[in-house]
């Protein structure tokens, strides 16, 4: 049985809950006959993959949901293979370069090409173009998005990108310039709600408004987290009220309890014992990123107004670090080290 | 002979006609999918708006049919290719311009074997004779151009390489290099040539171009959306047209699933239909009683809404120590979940905050500092939650030191 998330996943433009203009917008442009390449940002969780699949089936009718999986071997300059999935429909594709890491240049420039020198092959297809859509646009190297700008111009006739993103910060002006802007904002609390309650009703299970509402504020204005939460909640009980517990995933506890035992006692010996329970969460693939911003909202609200400045201050220094150093756990026990120091400091009422 | 004569020159006419007949064709075909970039460049040195100085140069170069190697160098947008391609135009026509125009965009073709192989090889290449009584429209000066787009980014040895090419086949080849940063030119290069430098476009004659393409293609424009485009492209004309483009698009676009026709554009859509048939479809998006807002504009620009950027300043504000920390944590979190990106959130800021008169010098150095090292981490990839809070708590102890 798939997940709530896939179930209830909007397959139309009319389906959409939230944002109604930008729905409106998309389907015009899709109309049009003269569509642009795309640029769609917005937090995760957001919607961005839904509205793009359901502006696509807009474009094209229900035949992009018929989707395979192929899997293609690329060769580099240095003839190192790489394979590359990608996920088709007869009218369009679906990439992450990213995964390929600083090979996606070859990706681009060898997959992009070959898709825009061919015509849509189906005659009755709605549209004379196909549709690229590129996954995680913000992490593609410089080289790439170079490489994208001259392709983006040349095979324009052929093809059309929609680039998907979480920051336009990373992507190269020429590109942003090229491209027609979607922002996709957070649903707010209340559109989550609505979601939350219309999902419930369809399950039949029973409802707790105030449960909803907890949730939509916990998820962070991410509805794909709220779903999840949602149906872990009703999993876990038979009946639920206004005041059943959320479950908080498991690294959310296991940095709670990191963040407890911080402010109990600030002693090396305290760190070392920090030091393993960070290890277990980065041995499971919890991003450092993940940790450090977790760890440190979890600490805000446990200290002093006068030190929540400063510790946001190291936050942000230590994951600007982790960011270009190379072993994460240095600077994850660096930021517990500080955190520790300021706060011993404040309480003793001296300046080191 | 005068058998000969004519079937030379029917054989003239007829390529010309098949040449303009195709090209005829083609452009109809794409038009509606031509950005409007390509579709209003200049089509001749006369059309440059705005770089008085050099166009005045190049004319009268153009008289002399002698021209110097080139070296053309501003900000983005300013018309530096488009004044290159418009002045080969002019000289070639468009049957030589093939044959006799070299054009490399060196983003993605920059290495040295470029520059040995395909630069050495067409500027090695002897002239080839214009047909007859062509001379006489254009001036077909007896030498060819190599424009090297976005020079700057070519690697040291390829410009070295450059060199000696450029004085070698002087005699029949000139170069143009085209770059943003002339400090990236390597010296020698630069001395070979003449330098011409573009300056950003003032806002008078951005303002007229736009106004001009906006009448053209038909697209109504709210009073002030011109001057929000200005602002928001920063003197790059090619952002602002790209930008009208889109809010075109968006706005008009919404006219085919409303099948209202009054009278008034009813006639106006037959008259267009007159014109050209090609250029319907951006007619028909014109005609629309919608108009290219302000706002629209701006969103397509991701310019954040000044009511959201006061908010937070507002937020920042030195109230009681400590109050502030909530305040301006909740901003930044409905900043970040709107999906704002956080570089347009730091340029808005530093905007309001530099030229804010209350703030003492002093505090203004401090918080440029606080804003470049923003700048570095955001570019380094950091997280954009924290970063922004970050800099925006920091700001707000700045502000309290009086």
């Amino acid at each position: 049985m798939a997940l709530l998330v896939d179930r209830y996943r909007p397959r139309s433009l009319e389906a959409l809950t939230y944002h109604e203009d930008l729905s409106e917008r998309l389907r015009s442009l899709a109309q049009s006959g003269d569509f642009p390449h795309l640029l769609v940002y917005g937090p995760s969780g957001a919607g961005k993959k839904t509205r793009i699949v359901a502006t696509l089936r807009e474009l094209y009718g229900p035949g992009v949901e018929k989707i395979k999986i192929d899997s293609r071997v690329f060769q580099t300059t240095s003839n190192r293979k790489l394979e590359f999935n990608i996920v088709a429909s007869v009218y369009h594709l679906e990439i992450t370069p990213s995964d390929v890491g600083n090979f996606d240049r070859v990706v681009i420039q060898d997959l992009l090409k070959e898709v825009a020198q061919t015509q849509q092959v189906d005659q009755s297809a709605r549209q004379r173009f196909k549709v690229v859509v590129i996954n995680e646009a913000d992490h593609l190297t410089r080289d790439a998005q170079a490489a994208l700008r001259r392709t983006m111009e040349k095979y324009s006739p052929n093809l059309r990108l929609i680039l998907l993103a979480n920051s336009t910060a990373n992507i190269i002006a020429p590109i942003r310039s090229r491209t027609l802007l979607v922002r996709v904002a957070a649903p707010t609390e209340a559109d989550i709600c609505k979601v939350l309650t219309k999902v419930g009703k369809q399950e039949g299970w029973s409802e707790a408004e105030g449960l909803n509402r907890r949730i939509a504020k916990d998820s962070g204005r991410n509805l794909r987290r709220a779903l999840l939460m949602f149906e872990a909640v009703h999993a876990q009980n038979e009946k639920v009220t206004d005041k059943t517990p959320i479950p908080p995933p498991d690294w959310e506890a296991l940095i709670e309890q990191i963040a407890d035992q911080i402010m109990a006692e600030h002693t090396p010996a305290r760190i070392l014992e920090v030091r393993a329970k960070l290890y277990d969460l980065l041995s499971h693939c919890i991003p450092p990123t993940t940790v450090l911003k977790t760890l440190t909202f979890k600490l805000i609200p446990k200290i002093d107004d006068a030190l929540k400045a400063d510790v946001i201050r190291w936050s942000a220094f230590y994951e600007h670090r982790i960011r270009l150093g190379s072993k994460h756990i240095f600077h994850l026990e660096a930021f517990v080290a500080k955190f520790m120091r300021i706060l011993e400091s404040y309480l003793m009422g001296m300046d080191f | 002979m005068a058998n000969f004569f004519d079937n030379k020159a029917r054989a003239a006419a007829g390529a010309t006609n098949g040449a303009s007949s195709l090209k005829n064709v083609a452009p109809k075909e794409t038009q509606n999918l031509q950005p409007w970039v390509e579709k209003y460049r200049p089509k001749s040195l006369n059309d440059v708006t705005a770089q008085d100085h050099t166009i005045t140069v190049l004319q009268r170069t153009l008289q002399a049919t002698n021209l110097p190697h080139m070296l053309f160098y501003g900000p983005p947008g300013t018309g530096k290719t488009s004044t290159i391609l418009a002045l080969a135009k002019e000289l070639y026509g468009p049957e030589m311009f093939r044959s006799r125009v070299l054009e490399l965009n060196a983003s993605d073709e920059r290495g040295i074997s470029i520059v040995r192989e395909k630069v050495k090889d067409f500027a090695r290449m002897q002239l080839s004779n214009p047909p007859p009584d062509y001379k006489d429209r254009y001036p077909c000066p007896p030498y060819k151009i190599i424009i090297l787009d976005e020079a700057d980014s070519m690697t040291q040895d390829a410009q070295s390489a450059l060199r000696r090419t450029m004085e070698t086949y002087s005699k029949i080849t000139r170069f143009c290099l085209i770059c943003n940063y002339v400090t990236r030119i390597i010296d020698p290069l630069a001395s070979r040539c003449s330098k011409f430098r573009f300056k950003p476009l003032d806002q008078g004659n951005a303002k007229k171009r736009l106004e001009d393409i906006a009448e053209n293609e038909h697209v109504k424009l709210e009073p002030g959306a011109v001057d929000t485009l200005i602002k928001c492209s920063e003197g790059d004309l090619r952002k602002a047209i790209t930008f009208l483009q889109s809010a075109a698009r968006l706005v008009g676009a919404v006219k085919p699933s409303q099948s209202k026709a009054n009278g008034l554009s009813k006639k106006r859509k037959v008259v267009e239909y007159d014109e050209d048939e090609g250029a319907m479809d951006v007619d028909v998006d014109g005609d629309d009683d919608k108009m290219v807002t302000v706002r629209s504009i701006e969103e397509i620009a991701g310019v954040i809404p000044n009511d959201v950027v006061d908010g937070l300043i507002k937020a920042m504000q030195p109230s009681l120590r400590g109050a502030v920390y909530e305040a301006v944590a909740n901003q930044v979190t409905d900043l970040v979940a709107d999906g704002w990106s956080a570089t347009q959130v730091v340029t808005q800021l530093y905007q309001k905050l530099v030229y804010d008169d209350t703030l003492s010098d002093k505090q203004k150095t401090k918080i440029v500092m606080a804003f470049s090292d923003t700048d570095k981490r955001l570019v380094d990839g950091a997280d954009e939650h924290l970063t922004i809070l970050d800099l925006a708590l920091q700001l707000s102890g700045m502000l309290a030191e009086r």
